[in-house]
């Protein structure tokens, strides 16, 4: 063996020896997927089911039991008859629906007998959150316009030049939220714990004063920096597995993609974010300040700018121009596109592409800023 | 010559726009080969960057580092493989055992089998850690952590061998192995022309080193033999003997005198040194009874470099109280921390204006013993009484009476002299005009006013320790706690502070001290040995000494009797 595999030899059974011995990272590597994935694959869903909706019926008749019955058939909505408009708004105030339906007294008379006014029925929703009130007013308009259509329809009606939109929904045909938000949370869950394992590592070295005798023996620092990667690299590909796996088995999230290029996307972005934690524990050397500035520059950029979340497209342009530079959202987009749609060798290719210099460069950065000296 | 420094600077930039901290300034000097250079000053005399930068940790601000003919400013790399560095916390992975450890530092040089399987045994039979291979690095002593470390910069045969403050902390037993297993390894290097470089703080161990590089505040007062340092103070040293309860006035007395210009106590006498040419003076007018000329030594070198009068400390008003009652007293105190008994039945009186030093080495249940005492540790067994108070019972009332110095001298260091006394006064309930004449009062008899508006963090470590000690005696205490009060301080400050002491205990303050220095043991009226949780003797420093005073060891030392006491 040449001098510099035995130095890498000896380096990488140290840092195995201490990821044995100290729990910290262990915890880091698998309990803290579990824990993250489990909470936030079952807390947060943009599912908009079983919306509550008062349904003031201000005279029943035929037209509006049938409204009724359109409204309760739609899984999206959990209409209750309130006696009042009144008692509709007290529904409304005290967060038990998120709208109310008013079908006035002359709604049914309109209806039957075509008049110079439709018959009008009133939406009062919600709006404290502009998109659930959106998503509210598109099912009840939904229901009404498909109700509409089937009793026009039935009497053989339909006006010439009418139009029948007939939708598929691609990728995700049953609008399960879960499908779209836990592959983007494994890739939060890889950015967190990646940083994590290492930021704490180095300036726990610097704490202790071990990484001071390191600098002075024949080790070079590709080889220290080496050694940390590799042991680390094999503890965050468990812990991808550990959250590839609860994706699929816990939370029944499909996979169509290629297992070839969700080894190498989770590689490359895991050597990135590990490398960014070195880099981050070389700088701060002190456990506290390494572990704070882990959280601010991953946690967020990870939760808010990924596209796990929130739609990168629909953010304004500067915000969007600001995405590209943290790698988490090449991930984001690999592995729901991974999950979801299977391999899109373009797509795939473009953001491995950029995770890839990612690595290069964080890799590169740490080389550069860890140099043989203390000041 | 294994390395050189040449007109060597170095500062560190300030933080947050303070002004630059110089640690070097102007040093030149060379390591030789065959013999250990000592590198040797108080805390904050630049040490440790000294030896950084010999192992290329640091690149100076100006000047030059060779060692083995390479510029270390540009090519550490090629002179690492023969540099063996210990760090002064060991540099050990504390998760890896002594034999994982040994075995990455031989990885990190690439040995080969064959001389691993040569060199790891040896040096583990060498370091007397055989039967500990298995063993944590974090679970070790101090002492055996610092064995492994030895044994860890050894293990490449390294031509130079950077030691920074190996032997602090450690018991003296411990000391005295590592001085003789490093003048072992120098022997046997020799062939290879192997040299040592010890960074220390104990004066003491100046005398064994070959060559001495003596630093303070970062400047380098002398380079030489240790022999050179002493010959300027030939038919300068005496001892006066004197007896024990006018110790501290004939101190007073010779500090006095215009012809002094030292007091050291030394137990049962004094140490005196004399400015050049002055007449020796007259034992029994400074309350002696005989002045013989004594050996000089290191510390008296420093001292004849730096001083210009022996210390002297204002006198301290009298406390209230009657001469001669017990103010603190301990008995059959015993604290079990799980299956470990850190103190072991451990009892004790102190008198009214004594001083009563704990004396042992890291670990040895001193500062368990000492936060029993403050009320900040609830004993498992025993009781301990504070001036005639139940610190369980009465731990309010207690603590008024008492002033707490503690190690690192707990200051604020963001705030200046002044706002550190007047927090401490607050703390301590003095109401405002009270704090107000406090604070002044403590400002001028501890020589704090040019400093008042300045930061406590930016403080030498001297003027630190006397702040530290004007703070813990704000609200009048007649019962002082010290906890190694002077470890690393320089002597001067060294004597000025123990003078300071030995006018409190003479107006009725009673002190308690811990500490592992013997230098310190010297200033107390009665020691109490401490080791492994037990008190194994209490005496004054001359009965230890008369104790293990024979044949073998006619004239023993503190440390002598500390040791053997000790081990029996």
């Amino acid at each position: 063996m040449t001098p510099a595999l035995v130095r890498l030899r000896g380096l990488l059974r140290k840092e195995i020896f201490q990821v044995l011995r100290d729990p910290s990272s262990l915890l880091i590597a698998f309990l803290l997927p579990v824990v993250l994935l489990a909470v936030n694959g079952y807390g947060i869903s943009l599912d908009a089911r079983h919306m509550g909706l008062a349904v003031v019926t201000e005279l029943p008749a035929e037209d509006t039991r049938e409204i009724m019955q359109a409204l309760i058939a739609s899984p999206y909505l959990a209409p209750v008859q309130a006696t009042s408009t009144e008692a509709g708004t007290q529904l409304l105030t005290a967060g038990k629906v998120r709208g109310i339906l008013v079908l006035r007294e002359d709604f049914s008379a309109r209806l039957k007998r075509p008049s110079r006014w439709p018959a009008r029925a009133q939406l009062l929703a919600n709006a404290t959150d502009p998109n659930t009130a959106r998503i509210l007013e598109g099912y009840v308009a939904g229901a009404l316009l498909t109700w509409a259509a089937g009793q026009q329809e039935e009497k053989r009606l339909l006006p010439a030049g009418s139009i029948t939109l007939e939708h598929r929904y691609w990728f995700n045909p049953e609008l399960r939220s879960a499908d779209f938000i836990v592959p983007g949370m494994v890739a939060f869950v890889m950015s967190m714990v990646g940083t994590l394992l290492t930021a704490l590592v180095v300036a726990r070295e610097w704490e202790r004063g071990t990484m001071e005798s390191m600098l002075a023996s024949p080790a070079r620092m590709g080889e220290i920096i080496a050694a940390r990667l590799i042991c680390y690299y094999g503890l965050g590909m468990l812990g991808m597995a550990i959250s590839f796996l609860m994706a699929i088995l816990l939370f029944g999230v499909p996979f169509r993609g290629s297992f070839a290029m969700l080894g190498a996307s989770a590689s490359l972005f895991l050597l990135f974010a590990l490398a960014f934690g070195l880099f981050i524990s070389t700088l701060a050397r002190s456990q506290f300040v390494a572990a704070q500035v882990a959280f601010l520059t991953t946690l967020l950029p990870a939760l808010m700018l990924s596209g796990m979340l929130f739609d990168i497209a629909s953010m304004p342009g500067w915000l969007q121009a600001l995405t590209y530079i943290f790698p988490v959202r090449y991930l984001v987009s690999i592995l729901q596109t991974l999950f979801l749609a299977g391999t899109v060798w373009p797509l795939v290719l473009a953001n491995l592409a950029a995770l890839a210099v990612a690595a290069t460069v964080t890799i590169g950065a740490t080389l550069a800023v860890t140099r043989r000296r203390l000041d | 010559m294994l390395a050189e420094v040449a007109g060597l600077h170095h500062s560190f930039a300030g933080v947050r726009g303070a002004a630059a901290t110089v640690a070097l300034n102007d040093v030149s000097a060379t390591v030789t080969e065959g013999m250990i250079t000592g590198v040797v000053g108080p805390d904050g005399a630049g040490k440790t960057t000294l030896l950084r930068l010999l192992a290329g940790l640091l690149r100076p601000t100006a000047g030059r580092v060779t060692v083995f003919g390479h510029d270390m400013a540009v090519d550490a790399q090629a002179a690492h493989g023969a540099i063996g560095y210990m760090p002064q916390r060991f540099g050990l992975y504390e998760d890896l055992s002594v034999a994982e450890n040994l075995s990455l530092f031989a990885d990190l040089h690439a040995l080969a089998a064959a001389v691993r399987q040569e060199r790891i045994p040896r040096l583990l039979q060498f370091t007397g850690l055989t039967p500990f291979t298995t063993r944590l690095a974090g679970k070790l002593s101090g002492g055996m952590k610092q064995k492994l470390g030895l044994a860890c910069a050894l293990l490449a045969r390294p031509r130079l061998l950077l030691l920074d403050e190996p032997s602090v902390g450690v018991d003296p037993a411990s000391r005295r192995e590592l001085w003789a297993m490093v003048a072992a390894m120098l022997a046997e290097g020799r062939a290879e022309g192997m040299g040592v470089v010890w960074a220390t703080a104990y004066l003491d161990e100046a005398e064994r080193c070959g060559r001495v590089v003596l630093l303070h505040e970062g400047r380098m007062l002398a380079e030489a033999p240790p022999g050179d340092f002493l010959a300027a103070l030939h038919g300068r040293v005496f001892s006066l003997a004197v007896p024990a309860a006018g110790r501290r006035k004939a101190g007073r007395l010779a500090a006095a005198d215009p012809a002094v210009l030292d007091v050291a106590v030394e137990s049962d006498s004094l140490r005196l040194v004399l400015h050049p040419g002055a007449a020796p003076p007259d034992a029994a007018a400074l309350g002696g009874t005989a002045l013989t000329p004594a050996a000089p030594r290191f510390e008296d070198g420093f001292v004849d470099r730096l001083a210009t009068a022996p210390a002297t400390a204002p006198d301290e008003p009298a406390r209230p109280g009657r001469a001669g009652g017990t103010a603190i007293e301990v008995r059959d105190l015993v604290r079990r921390f799980g299956a470990f008994t850190a103190v072991d039945h451990v009892g004790f009186a102190v008198a009214r204006g004594e001083i009563f030093g704990l004396l042992g080495p890291n670990g040895a249940g001193k500062s368990t013993i000492f936060r029993m005492l403050c009320g900040l540790l609830r004993p498992s067994a025993g009781s301990a009484r504070v001036a005639g108070l139940d610190l369980l019972r009465a731990p309010a009332a207690a603590r008024a009476r008492i002033g707490y110095m503690a190690q690192r001298f707990s200051l604020y260091g963001e705030l200046t002299v002044a706002e550190n006394l007047s927090f401490f006064a607050r703390v301590y309930g003095l109401d405002r005009i009270a704090q107000a004449a406090a604070i002044a009062d403590a400002l001028d008899r501890f020589d704090l006013g040019a400093v008042r508006a300045s930061v406590a963090g930016a403080l030498p470590l001297g003027v630190k320790q006397r702040l530290a000690l004007a703070a813990a005696l704000l609200h009048r205490p007649d019962i002082l706690f010290l906890d190694e009060p002077t470890s690393g301080v320089d002597p001067l400050a060294r004597r000025a502070f123990w003078a300071r002491i030995g006018a409190l205990a003479e107006a009725g303050v009673t002190v308690l001290v811990t500490s592992h220095f013997m230098d310190e043991a010297e200033y107390c009226d009665r020691l109490g040995i401490v080791s492994a949780g037990k008190l194994i003797a209490t005496d004054t420093p001359a009965g230890l000494r008369a104790r293990v005073r024979g044949p073998d060891l006619p004239a023993p030392t503190l440390e002598d009797a500390f040791i053997r006491l000790v081990a029996a």
